[in-house]
């Protein structure tokens, strides 16, 4: 992968870093909160364009590597199930449970099958009425339009052999955590353009003046990125405390309203586990009451679930931006992309993998944090 | 979630009683459910997520994050569709906006 600066658009890639060093007189840390943008940053070398001021520190924004061990290990028993069909996103399939991952699940004779949208696990159930049909419903804001309306048709339609497992977690709850911390260091938020496409950003301002942080929604392409960037050390340097929409040409204030009214609907707002980072109160979805028939955890019993997590792995500091991934003593060594020990090693969002694929081994100096 | 490959509608349709449509990203067709952007119409540009259509964004606006994205190699990793092999090694991973 080349970088941003040595194509066409590096002319203004260049500019925008220019802008940036102009306008910084001193040390911020800026969390990107959404694993894809870590992945961009990482990819188009925006990291090495910013000036040494500047530290980008990436956040707990991968729904996979957030999905807790115990779901994971839940799915595991349930897709281990005869009968059962368990449909996943692919990222899923090499997230390491307590002792084997999905892969294993399969190879060991379960019948798991990747799909690439929710709606083709209903048509999976539609084809096939006497299997239990399963989805793990993982993700973000911007992900749980889509698992809302698979279940939707799959009432509608009554396929009693549909059911969804279920592991939303929401964005504002999380950036609420992040600044009560102790020991936070975050100084201002890259938002996640796609999240807010469906929700839109009124949730945001309460939170830009309750803990004075500058939240900037931002896209994910390389020059979107860096001009939210921009923006954002516009507001540190100013100490102007607000929401800022980098990202208009996708997002508006009020978002999707058609998207929100179903997955008001469908979901119900609960506390969730994140893995490694622990409960955030209110901070996820669960299947409301009137689509509870639908819930997999109710459908099958998967028995008592024992979690175990590696003894090694840092994922949860790296979620919480206390550690680059580099730091992680496992990094590079026991745990790559063929051996990963964390989540944030498998999924094509998290910031081990984008460490790992985008050759950043070195720690950084300017990166120590603690 | 992911770096977004902008569609444009080429066709729109019902399956299951739900509003479906064929979007063209940079050449290569997928199927996009268009529950979310009910008022969207044949030639409109989307963001899509997970076989969603989920923001509608305007043609110049779509033709320059192509653009880009084809400038740095970004779009055939982006719309080419993993294997379970791929999953296996998530570098090169497909990203998961599209729906086959
Ligand atoms: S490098 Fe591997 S072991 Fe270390 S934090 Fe990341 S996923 Fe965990």
């Amino acid at each position: 992968m080349k970088y941003l600066a040595e194509f066409r658009d590096g002319d203004i890639a260049q500019k925008l870093a220019a802008d940036i060093r102009a306008i910084t007189t001193r040390p911020w840390a800026i969390m990107e909160v959404c694993g894809g943008q870590t992945h961009s940053i990482l990819r188009n070398g925006i990291d090495q364009l910013l000036p040494p001021e500047v530290e980008l520190i990436h956040g707990p924004g991968c729904p996979v590597c957030v999905t807790p061990l115990d779901m994971i290990d839940k799915a595991l028993a349930i897709a281990a199930l005869p009968g059962v069909i368990f449909t996943s996103f692919g990222d899923m399939l090499r997230v390491p449970g307590s002792e084997k991952d999905l892969f294993r699940v399969k190879s060991e004779g379960g019948d798991v099958r990747i799909v690439y949208s929710p709606l083709d696990a209903v048509q999976i159930a539609r084809e096939n009425p006497a299997k239990q049909v399963v989805f793990f419903g993982i993700g973000f804001e911007t992900t749980a339009p889509a698992n809302a309306m698979a279940v939707h048709l799959a009432k509608r339609e009554g396929l009693g052999n549909f059911s969804m497992l279920v592991s939303h977690v929401l964005v504002p709850p999380a950036i609420d955590a992040i600044m009560s911390a102790p020991g936070n260091r975050v100084q201002a938020f890259l938002a996640a353009g796609h999240v807010c496409s469906v929700m839109g950003f009124w949730q945001y301002p309460p939170l830009a003046t309750r803990h004075a942080v500058p939240i900037v929604i931002t896209g994910f392409e390389p020059l979107d990125v860096l001009e939210g960037i921009r923006r954002t050390v516009q507001c540190l340097e100013t100490a102007d405390y607000r929401v800022d929409n980098a990202y208009a040409r996708v997002v508006t204030f009020d978002g999707n309203a058609p998207a929100q009214a179903l997955l008001a609907e469908v979901f119900t707002v609960t506390d969730r586990a994140w893995r490694g980072i622990g409960v955030i109160p209110a901070s996820g979805w669960r299947l409301s009451d009137a689509y509870a028939d639908y819930d997999a955890e109710h459908r099958f019993d998967v028995g008592a679930i024992r979690t175990v997590e590696s003894a090694l792995c840092r994922a949860g500091e790296v979620l919480q931006g206390s550690i680059k991934p580099s730091q992680c003593e496992a990094f590079g060594t026991q745990c790559t992309p063929r051996t990963p020990l964390g989540a944030t090693m498998v999924s094509s969002e998290g910031a081990c993998a984008a460490y790992f694929n985008y050759g950043r081994f070195h720690t950084l100096e300017r990166a120590t944090v603690g | 979630m992911c770096l977004a490959v902008p569609g444009q509608i080429v066709d729109i349709f019902e399956a299951h009683g739900t509003r479906m449509a064929k979007l063209d990203f940079g050449g290569i067709q997928k199927q996009v459910c268009l529950a979310y952007l009910p008022d969207a119409v044949v030639g409109d540009y989307a963001i899509v997520h997970v076989g969603f259509a989920i923001s509608r964004i305007d043609e110049a606006s779509a033709q320059e994050t192509l653009r880009q994205f084809r400038e740095l190699g970004i779009l055939e990793e982006e719309l080419g569709e993993a294997t379970p092999e791929q999953y296996a090694a998530p570098h090169g991973e497909s990203c998961d906006v599209v729906a086959p």
